[in-house]
């Protein structure tokens, strides 16, 4: 009897039995969905892509890992997320070579440069993208109608581009909804932009698939729903005031809510975690001057797009936030809280 | 009266309760070991003054060691028998401590030696914090802080409520469950002491919502002609937890760094409050308690009064456990102390023994940064934001820690690491932090 040497650690002694790795990967099965919907609109193209931007992020923190003579931590899934989350983003004709140098960029400048996951400030999908829009400018609004007949047929031209030459734009047809209506005033049937049946970037034009995998995420307790809500809402309120003072001159706030990438942002990449706020009220604040600076970009801004650098801002100032917005600790007065 | 109180405290976790297997389970009374081994030092404070010798019979209830200043009890013989030796012994901590080997007695009738009676009647306050010292009782809760020096007013302060602790809100734990099923008498007498002591003008008794028939059991006994209530509260860890019960009960927080009395209330288990009304009415010393034995790996699960002193390898041995045992913990596995060696005793601050087999892995060694979830910080009971703590702590920022962010406030309850999914040893940080901080600051003075 009791012959084995007995395990000794420090208390508690029970955990609950989730893990990072768990969180990861169920974050990564609520973005399938949407991925499968790109595919199917787009054809091989957004297969190309998607999978050229997951393992161009995974290798990328093999290969960094090993040369920091660390363990790799390809294993946590979170690199898969990143890869995803860019592929997403990206044209589904956007040249492969692009997108891989933006899986590169992700992970070595998003992540690594920060100190690996966990120490990121920003978005690492969104540092990439952000990186591919400074260098990329034409390819990356050069977009592609979905549902060609041929998109499980034949692959576009411009995927295969050579690294630094011009791509060759293929046939750009279909504006985006957003820059439709942002330069010609041209307003799409929001059941259009939400079931998807508009062009985009691949990971765009799902609504509905995107908010499914959001409520899987939030019902298992693996996202802070506080964040797309917060965002949304803020988005449909402010839209909406603007678009009862003039409704010819704002778009409808239906309409904010289904283009773009705000439906994208606001689910799989404003609730990074790493980057956004740690309490319920810090989070709340976050999603609103996320929403804000959504509108006003969409509205007064340059660019049709604005949700990326939304984020990122968000981003930013959310350590801030953070130092701001805390719990009162229990015992303590309001006002030293 | 008992009402059911819906209000409890801020944050908090559900662990899984596994009280079913012991808490119908009524108490038995364990065998004398062989060899019973008394460590000296089993409270806060500082050690018993040992006043026998080796080689002399001793009866059983009497005094082995006495109190060595005000923060200090005596420690009483468990049993009739000689004290064949004073030597070192291991403890819980690791630590040795002096420690005495009583071989009992087999054929003694093993009656217990009454001292001089406490009298409810007439006893001043002073004379039953007295005897609650010379009783040797401590926090049978697990803190094993001396009970007296607690229930020991400040200058300037007063008490209004008596708050009796009966949540037990550690997992698998059934030991106050039983004592409140089976000693009701027991806790109404203990009461009865304490409000004299303490001068508390009413009694709240507290128990967790999953301890139902205890709460109405225990009402059913009010007579009414004493302001004694007991109040259900909802089941969430730490719920036992001072400050969280009175925040439960009472609708006030305790201030950051100060004690229940600042908002006029003395907390004691329920456990040491029976033991109070059992002991004092016959100036008799602690001499066993009640433990619950549980966890997979053991075969004969329950609660069990036993012997102080009584080697831990004696108890796992008569209640017989798994042959690949691999973790046992004294106190109950969220706030308890894992064993690293057999040879210790069960003193008075063991309040359950939980054992795991190797089957049990219930725990993944892959630690990852912190990911900023927030899971922590929505599970600290003093919203504590344990994140910023554990990166403070590794960056070794201990004053920053302390100051900014209230780090001496944790009272290590576990419900952040509980909840990690980077499996954070967040508590293992606390805890070094703060004796770091502790330390620095005696240093300074
Ligand atoms: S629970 Fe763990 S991973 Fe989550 S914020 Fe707290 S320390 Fe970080
Ligand atoms: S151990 Fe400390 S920091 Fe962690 S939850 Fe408990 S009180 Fe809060």
């Amino acid at each position: 009897m009791f012959k084995q040497t007995l395990h000794i650690s420090t208390s508690p002694h029970l955990v609950k039995g989730t893990s990072v790795e768990i969180i990861m990967r169920n974050v990564v099965w609520a973005m399938l969905p949407a991925a499968a919907f790109s595919v199917y609109v787009f054809g091989w193209n957004a297969a190309l892509v998607l999978i050229t931007s997951t393992l161009s992020c995974v290798l990328t923190e093999h290969v960094l890992c090993r040369l920091s003579k660390k363990r790799s931590t390809v294993s946590d899934w979170s690199a898969i997320i990143t890869g995803l989350l860019l592929g997403l983003t990206l044209p589904p004709t956007f040249p492969l070579w692009m997108t891989f140098l933006g899986g590169v960029i992700a992970i070595s400048v998003g992540k690594f440069l920060f100190g690996g996951l966990g120490y990121n400030v920003f978005n690492p999908a969104l540092v990439g993208r952000a990186v591919l829009q400074g260098a990329f400018p034409v390819a990356i609004t050069t977009w592609y109608d979905g549902f060609a007949a041929d998109r499980f047929t034949t692959i576009n031209s411009s995927l295969f581009a050579a690294p630094f030459m011009k791509p060759m734009v293929d046939g750009v047809s279909g504006a985006t909804p957003l820059s439709a209506f942002k330069f010609d005033g041209v307003v799409t049937d929001t059941a259009d932009l939400a079931f998807g049946f508009v062009s985009g970037s691949a990971g765009e034009t799902s609504a509905i698939l995107i908010l499914l995998g959001g409520v899987y995420l939030a019902l298992r307790n693996f996202m802070n729903w506080r964040i797309p809500v917060s965002i949304l809402a803020t988005v449909f309120i402010l839209s909406g005031i603007f678009y009862w003072i003039d409704p010819s001159k704002y778009p409808s706030p239906l309409f904010m809510l289904f283009s773009g990438g705000l439906m994208l942002g606001a689910v799989f990449m404003a609730t990074d975690m790493v980057a956004s706020p740690i309490t319920k009220w810090g989070v709340i604040l976050y999603g609103a001057i996320i929403g804000t600076l959504i509108v006003v970009i969409r509205i007064w801004g340059g660019l049709p797009e604005g949700v990326m650098y939304a984020i990122l801002l968000g981003n930013a100032i959310s350590p801030h936030i953070d130092r701001l917005i805390r719990y009162r600790v229990y015992g303590t007065s309001l006002k030293s809280s | 009266m008992l009402t059911i109180n819906r209000h409890t405290f801020k944050h908090g976790i559900h662990p899984p309760e596994n009280k079913d297997e012991t808490n119908g389970l009524p108490i038995r009374q364990f065998s004398f070991a062989p060899l019973i081994i008394l460590p000296v030092a089993q409270h806060i404070g500082k050690p018993s003054k040992i006043i026998i010798r080796e080689g002399q019979e001793v009866v059983r209830g009497q005094k082995l060691a006495e109190s060595d200043g005000f923060l200090s009890v005596p420690l009483h013989s468990p049993a009739s028998g000689i004290i064949r030796k004073i030597a070192n012994v291991p403890t819980l901590s690791g630590k040795m401590t002096t420690g005495i080997y009583l071989e009992p007695f087999p054929s003694s009738t093993q009656e217990i030696l009454e001292g001089d009676p406490i009298d409810l009647e007439t006893a001043t306050p002073e004379e039953i914090l007295l005897g609650i010292q010379e009783a040797g009782i401590v926090g049978l809760g697990g803190a094993a802080f001396p009970t007296h020096a607690k229930l020991k007013i400040p200058e300037g302060k007063h008490c209004e409520t008596l708050i009796i602790n009966g949540i037990e809100c550690e997992p698998y734990l059934t030991t106050d469950h039983r004592v409140m099923l089976e000693q009701p008498d027991d806790i109404f007498m203990g009461i009865r002491y304490l409000m004299k002591a303490t001068g508390a003008k009413q009694t709240i008794i507290g128990i967790e919502a999953n301890k139902q028939d205890a709460a109405e059991f225990l009402a059913s006994k009010l007579t009414g002609k004493e302001p004694i209530s007991v109040q259900v509260v909802p089941v969430k860890y730490p719920q036992g937890a001072e400050k969280m019960l009175i925040t439960a009960l009472m609708g006030k927080e305790v201030p950051s760094g100060g004690l229940p009395i600042d908002v006029h209330a003395v907390v004691v288990n329920v456990a040491t409050t029976a033991e109070i009304g059992r002991l004092l009415p016959h100036g008799r010393g602690i001499q066993e308690r009640v433990i619950t034995i549980t966890g997979p790996g053991v075969k004969k699960k329950g609660n069990y009064l036993i012997p102080i002193g009584t080697p831990l390898r004696y108890v796992l041995e008569q209640v017989g456990v798994d042959e690949s045992i691999s973790e046992v913990y004294m106190g109950g596995p969220m706030m308890g102390v894992a064993v690293g060696n057999l040879d210790i005793s069960i003193v008075k601050g063991t309040s359950g023994i939980v054992v795991f087999n190797q089957k049990q892995v219930h725990r993944s060694a892959q630690v990852y940064p912190c990911i900023k979830c927030g899971a922590c910080v929505d599970a600290c009971p003093l919203s504590l934001n344990p994140s910023k703590l554990g990166i403070l702590a590794k960056f070794e920022s201990y004053d920053k820690m302390a100051e900014e962010y209230n780090l001496m406030d944790c009272f290590e309850c576990g419900s952040c690491s509980f909840v990690c999914p980077s499996h954070i040893p967040l508590v293992q940080y606390f805890r070094l932090s703060k004796s770091i901080v502790r330390k620095r600051k005696s240093k300074n003075v």
